[in-house]
């Protein structure tokens, strides 16, 4: 009884935080951390330059002192790159389930909404760019990493299926994490599934534009992510197939920094090119334009 | 019993028993025949008991086994004449993918497998069953192959996973994954696809886009392997055999989902026990589902395929956004009330057949 009152342990007050949600752990520290005061100066993650926020969406949220390529949700990716008019979703209401009744994975896709403020991990629809219609898929690494359960597959297959009906070409902008594993066998079959469709869309003529956003692994990158007519990355973006640390395990040797980036994918052979992001509207316009003689299909 | 598994125990125990009463019996001139007859009797009881209530974790270390068949031992017991063909024609042979040509009940078809080692320098050579691209890459020369002769793919997948090392990286080990699922999407003849030991992720995929996908008893098959999950999860690969349990990876779980056709039966403890019974079973397997298929346009087995993979996954539609304005409001820390929202959220996902919407609204979308 007396223990209790004589008790050391203090009890703190909790302050809910972005950081402080568990299983996060991995996101909170590549993600761009906020400094106070909130939202006014942001600090660049690669190189700790501190800046105003206003100055770093002016310039895309591209670090001016280094060149980092910040994250970007999908909806700040729809506006910079799409045309301001006339951008039309589609499924946004199309939510997960948890098929499998895994421990935990209900509260934390709850989570992940409140964190992010999106409802799944891909954001499909219509719109145009430099005036030319485009079907566009846009992912998020804010929602669960981007990883691609069966509403991610089943938007992206339909957004392909749409680019097909409408004879229009597809544009993917891919951030994932991977499969998301609280769906196991019905996530990696959504590799099947995209990949089919990609197939048909193919088969058609349809063209196909990737574009690979940091970072881009696992099974987005081992399905639609690398089938792109032509497949343009973001300067320092990581894209493969394995987990750096993975690898390392395996070969028990270090990794050279650049392992995976952009770069090093383009030197291997596994890209056309690196595109900064001041620049990706206007080469995605123009190979829209160079493709558009046959009406994009 | 050799390589037996921790779950066999009681009856490894029990058959010392029986040839200890045995050997006594010879020894001291004493008749146990009846003594004997019981404790036979209560043995295969046991056996049933245990053999029939395998757990998924036990099903993982089931599949893993390392005497368990691996896709060449099954490739000479269900085929005859098979001829083996090698590499990718781009950069090397990988001998973690085999293939080639066999016959089947006297069709000639293009067979392939992911193949683990049998012993530690096998297994060095064949990285484990690993697969690097030009292993994938050299899957899909063999399938465009049986496709331009218009030959049945029969496929068996067994692997961890694809290997995951820099020189795969380097030679697009995403890309040589990817393009086998849609060219296999493209295939116009009919591909049956068999998971005879551990269906590890996109390795496993890479070669599993059949118009059928049959699975052995005891094999698994995931998006990312229990001790992957498990470290990722909980931070910890011991967990693995938790893992197991929770990510719905045998065969059962797989049928119910309606990711696989059929699960072919093993003979009783699991594959290692009996290889000819095993190779049969799949044998009769493969021929029927061929029949099945037997006369089978280009245009429908592809339609086929596609259709298979196009219904997979279980999503659900919200209510529009004004509904749902609450739950954004909600506090974190209303843990409890979380859940009864996704609860309710899968309530009404099962009052609708999960794969009926995809498929309903891709009608809707080719209008």
């Amino acid at each position: 009884m007396f223990k209790d009152i004589f008790q050391k342990k203090r009890k703190y007050a909790t302050i809910p935080s972005e950081r402080a949600i568990p299983g996060e752990r991995q996101e909170a520290v590549e993600r761009p951390k906020r400094e106070i005061p909130e939202g006014l100066m942001n600090k660049c993650s690669k190189c700790g330059t501190i800046q105003y926020s206003k100055e770093l969406e002016k310039n895309l949220k591209v670090c001016p002192a280094c060149g980092y390529h910040m994250r970007l949700n999908a909806m700040e990716r729809i506006a910079m790159v799409l045309d301001e008019e006339g951008f039309v979703e589609h499924d946004a209401d199309m939510v997960s389930v948890d098929p499998l009744g895994f421990p935990g994975y209900s509260s934390k896709l709850e989570q992940q909404r409140l964190k992010s403020g999106l409802k799944e991990a891909v954001i499909t629809g219509e719109g145009t760019i430099e005036g030319l219609p485009v079907v566009v898929a846009v992912m998020s690494f804010d929602f669960f990493t981007g990883s691609m359960g069966s509403v991610v597959g089943e938007k992206i297959t339909r957004a392909v299926e749409h680019a097909i009906e409408k004879k229009l070409p597809l544009i993917i902008f891919s951030t994932s994490g991977g499969a998301r594993m609280q769906e196991s066998i019905l996530s990696l079959m959504q590799m099947a599934k995209t990949s089919a469709a990609l197939a048909r869309l193919d088969e058609q003529g349809g063209l196909y534009i990737s574009v690979i956003t940091d970072p881009t692994t696992g099974g987005v990158s081992a399905s639609f992510a690398s089938l792109g007519d032509i497949i343009i990355a973001e300067p320092g973006a990581v894209f493969g197939f394995a987990g750096r640390i993975v690898i390392e395990q395996t070969i028990r040797q270090k990794l050279p920094d650049d392992f995976q980036t952009a770069e090093f994918n383009l030197q291997h052979g596994q890209l056309d090119m690196v595109v900064h992001r001041k620049e990706l509207r206007a080469t995605l316009g123009k190979l829209l334009d160079m493709h558009s003689e046959k009406g994009g299909v | 019993m050799a390589g037996s598994l921790p779950y066999e125990a009681p009856l490894i125990e029990m058959r010392k028993k029986i040839e200890e009463l045995v050997q006594f019996g010879q020894e001291k001139g004493i008749d146990f025949t009846e003594e004997i007859a019981r404790l036979e009797e209560r043995y295969h009881r046991l056996e049933e008991e245990i053999y029939t209530s395998i757990t998924p974790a036990q099903k993982m270390h089931l599949a893993r086994h390392q005497q368990r068949p691996t896709a060449l031992d099954l490739i000479q017991l269900i085929f005859t004449d098979f001829t083996e063909l090698h590499g990718d024609r781009m950069f090397g042979d990988d001998l973690a993918v085999v293939g080639g040509l066999a016959k089947l009940n006297g069709q000639t078809v293009t067979v392939l497998g992911q193949q683990r080692g049998k012993d530690t320098k096998d297994n060095i050579a064949r990285f484990f069953g690993s697969a690097h691209p030009e292993g994938f890459r050299k899957g899909l020369r063999l399938m465009k192959q049986a496709d331009k002769f218009g030959r049945p793919i029969i496929t068996f997948v067994d692997t961890k996973g694809a290997y995951p090392g820099n020189t795969a990286e380097e030679r697009g080990q995403s890309e040589a994954i990817a393009r086998n699922l849609l060219e296999m999407a493209k295939l116009s003849v009919p591909v049956i696809v068999v998971v005879i030991g551990e269906g590890g992720s996109g390795g496993a995929l890479a070669m599993a886009v059949g118009n059928r996908v049959l699975m052995l008893e005891h094999a698994i098959y995931s998006a990312i392997s229990p001790n992957g999950a498990a470290s990722i999860l909980w931070k910890d690969a011991s967990k693995a055999d938790q893992a197991a349990e929770a990510m719905k990876i045998t065969a059962k779980d797989l049928l119910e989902m309606e990711v696989i056709e059929e699960i072919i039966p093993e003979p009783r403890g699991g594959a290692h026990q009996d290889y000819d019974t095993a190779a049969t079973a799949i044998s009769e397997a493969l021929v029927r589902h061929l029949d099945e298929m037997k006369g089978w346009s280009a245009e429908q087995l592809k339609q086929d395929r596609y259709e298979k993979f196009r219904k997979i996954g279980s999503v659900t539609f919200e209510a529009p956004a004004s509904a749902v304005e609450p739950t954004k409001e909600r506090e974190p820390a209303g843990e409890v009330e979380a859940n009864s929202e996704a609860e309710s959220v899968q309530v009404e996902a099962s009052e609708q057949p999960l794969e009926a919407e995809p498929v309903k609204n891709l009608s809707g979308n080719a209008e």
